[in-house]
Order: structure tokens, then sequence, then C-alpha cells
């Protein structure tokens, strides 16, 4: 749970640094549960509607999702230098890690409790992945599509993408257009009413 | 969500087999069957400066996430450049996704596995650097002008997806984790890592054990 505290940034490029190295190395099958606890819970950089801005556009643009979303949040805090920081320190640890395991690997990848780790540590991975997702559902408190639409265009992509296997790149076109456009209109609807209330 | 599938992987977790088969695209199609020409045998600089090129075309289809692109790497280093096995393919993927850190790392891998330090570098560049250029510039454009309509827009319009997405890659591990046990942790771990500031390496090393006596 996010407090109302105000949010801080970054003092420097070596702790930005010094963060994603963290936050890199705890992100045993994926990244992103740990970015949201480290970005907005432990540093508290940013906001979750800010984190979940942000995510939305690293998730449409081509490349990896959390490599898109350190240098979307390091551009916005040391520019293009903070940019390369947060990308190089995301990457450099766990690659030296991956390429010693490669040369390690094959001897113990069919040794029943290494298999066992590993499938734990899946479990674990799920239920990060989940906490992460009812961390960010106060985020649409105050979206502008309003919450019944939110629920709708929410649960058309998960039913597409969880329950029927749709790729994903479609689900985000598909779905996404639509909702965009319906926001449009709903931003367009605000300004209106805002107008109105100003003139009477 | 493009980790879902490896994570899925990690959840089922024990046989090569099952991470191999979600690994040669399970959930992916092959978008980019035009890339890749065969350069077998080529000498080493010219292939490792063909692996680059190709790389720096799947980069820009990679959308939705790295995992996108595993079965068309698979064509271009497997199949058609002949610089790995399949055997070699899915071990990188598979300690990719075993190790902390962003799965694309699973390009850097094959890479060394290729040609050592360089063909890490270059695999690791090449899917990157097209992408990376792309979301930076983008990214600044929406900054700058976050106030017009069409960037709100995107943003009240993309976030419930985007935290459906969230819940959606959850959903697909745990559909993969047949077993009730663990079930009942994965959403012991979500209560906890929800409600509570426990370390996440703790629930990790909790899962690892547990996992590794047999608990799962």
């Amino acid at each position: 749970m996010q407090s109302h505290q105000p949010l801080a940034r970054p003092a420097s490029l070596g702790e930005m640094f010094w963060a994603f190295t963290q936050l890199a190395l705890q992100g045993f099958g994926g990244v992103l549960a740990v970015s949201q606890r480290m970005l907005c819970e432990r540093k508290r950089w940013m906001s979750h509607k800010q984190y979940v801005d942000a995510l939305a556009l690293a998730q449409v643009l081509p490349g990896p999702n959390v490599c898109n979303l350190a240098l979307i949040v390091g551009d916005r805090f040391f520019g293009w230098r903070g940019a390369f920081t947060a990308l190089a320190a995301l990457m450099a640890a766990p690659l030296a890690l991956v390429l010693a395991i490669t040369v390690a690997y094959a001897h113990y990848a069919t040794v029943p409790m290494v298999a066992g780790a590993v499938k734990g540590m899946g479990a674990v991975s799920a239920g990060l992945i989940v906490a992460t997702g009812l961390k960010l559902l106060p985020a649409l408190r105050d979206n502008a599509m309003r919450l019944p639409a939110c629920l709708l265009f929410g649960g058309a992509a998960f039913i597409a993408v969880a329950l029927l296997g749709m790729p994903l790149a479609g689900v985000l076109f598909g779905v996404g257009c639509a909702a965009c456009a319906f926001a449009w209109w709903r931003i367009g609807e605000a300004a209106r009413a805002r107008i109105k209330v100003d003139q009477s | 969500m493009t980790t879902s599938a490896l994570l899925v992987a990690a959840a089922v977790g024990p046989t090569m087999e099952s991470m191999a088969a979600i690994a040669s695209g399970a959930a992916t199609t092959p978008i980019a069957a035009m890339v890749g020409t065969p350069i077998a045998g080529a000498h080493a600089a010219a292939g490792l400066f063909a692996l680059f090129g190709h790389l720096l075309l799947l980069s820009l289809l990679a959308v939705g996430g790295a995992l996108a692109v595993v079965p068309d790497v698979r064509r271009v280093m497997v199949t058609n450049m002949g610089l790995l096995t399949d055997a070699q393919f899915n071990a990188s993927v598979a300690i990719a996704q075993a190790a902390p850190g962003p799965n694309v790392l699973f390009v850097a891998a094959l890479g060394y596995q290729a040609a050592g330090f360089a063909g890490a570098a270059v695999a690791l560049f090449g899917i990157l650097l097209p992408s990376s250029t792309l979301a930076y510039i983008v990214a600044r454009w929406g900054h700058a002008h976050r106030d017009w309509r069409i960037v709100r827009a995107f943003q009240a319009g993309m976030a419930p997806i985007v935290v459906a997405l969230v819940f959606g890659t959850g959903w697909t591990i745990a559909s993969q984790v047949f077993d009730w046990r663990a079930l009942v942790f994965a959403a012991a771990v979500a209560l906890i890592a929800w409600r509570t500031r426990v370390h996440v390496v703790v629930l990790v090393a909790a899962g690892a054990v547990g996992g590794a006596l047999g608990w799962f």
C-alpha cells in the first residue's frame, strides 16, 4: 500500500544505478513485480499512476518491457545519461550471473533438488505478480474512463490473453485502440462539461 | 507480460523438455519468417556481423517483450546459421529464466555459447539497440506532450489493460502449476507481498528451499 507521503527522486546516477542493480538481482522469473516494489514503495520515485503510465508505454513499444521501463524512468530523472545508466544497471550484474550459470548449469539441471527449487521459485513469481496487480488497482481510481469502463476493457484484455490465449500484440492493439478511443471521447466530454459549468 | 512464457516454464519447472516446448513458441507466432538467410560456415567475424543484423531486425518485432521473438531467434541461430544445437538453445532459455534479471538475457547466453564474450555482446546489443532507441524517443515525446489530449487518452485507455495483463501473467503461471500445494503457496505469497513489506528475497528463498525439499 502506498502512503501519501510526497514522492522522492534519486539523488545521483550512482543511487539509481545501485537501485536498478538491486531490483534486477531480485527479479527471479521476471523483474516487473520487483520493479514496482522498488520504484513505488521502497524508493518512492514514482506514484502507482506514474508507474502504470510508464508501463503502458513500455508494453506497447517493441522490446523487453522492463528494459523499456528502465529507459523511461532513467530519462525522467537524468535525461539520456539516466536512461543509459538505468538500462546498464538492469543488465550488468544479471548478465555476469547468466554467463556464469551457463557454464555450471548443464551439470545440475537434472538434479531433483534443483528442479524442485526452480518450481518453488516459479510459484513465488506467480504470487508476486498477482500482488503487483492488486497494488496497481488503486491507480485506476481517478481514470478518465471511470470505473465501469476500466473494468470492461481490463476484463476483456484479461479474458483474451489469460483465458483464450490470444497473442499479446493483437490484444494490445485491438482492445487498446478501443479503450484509447473511448478515453479520447470521455476526456472531450469532461472538458465540455467543465466549460458548461464555467459558463453557468 | 512478455515474461509470461518463461515464467510458465519456471512454474512448471522440473524438465528441460517443458521449457523447450514453451521456448519453441507455444504462445507466439513466427512473425519474422522473412528474416534470416543461411550463412553457416562463413568466417567468424562475418558470422557475428550477420547475427547482429538479424537481431537488429528482430528487435523491432519484439512487441510484448523479449520472449515474443524466441521462435525467431531459434530459427536464425539454430536452423539458418547453425551456430547452436537445439539443446544449447533450450539450456540458454532455461538459464535466463531461472536466473534473476530481465529474461532478454537469454539472447546474451545464446551469443556466448555461439561465440564467447564477443558473441554475447553482439547479440545483446543487436536485440536491444533498435527497441531501446525507439522507446527512448517515443517516451521523450510522450512526456513532453503529456498534456495533449491524445497522450492523455492513450494513458487513460491503456491503464486498465496494463493492470489486467499483470493479472493475466499471474493467472497464466498459476494455471500451469497443477499441484494444489504450489497454488496455495503462490496465493499466500500474493497476500503477503500485497499487504506486507516482507522482502522479495525472503519469499523467493522460501520458495526455493520449499521446492528443493519437495513440498510442491
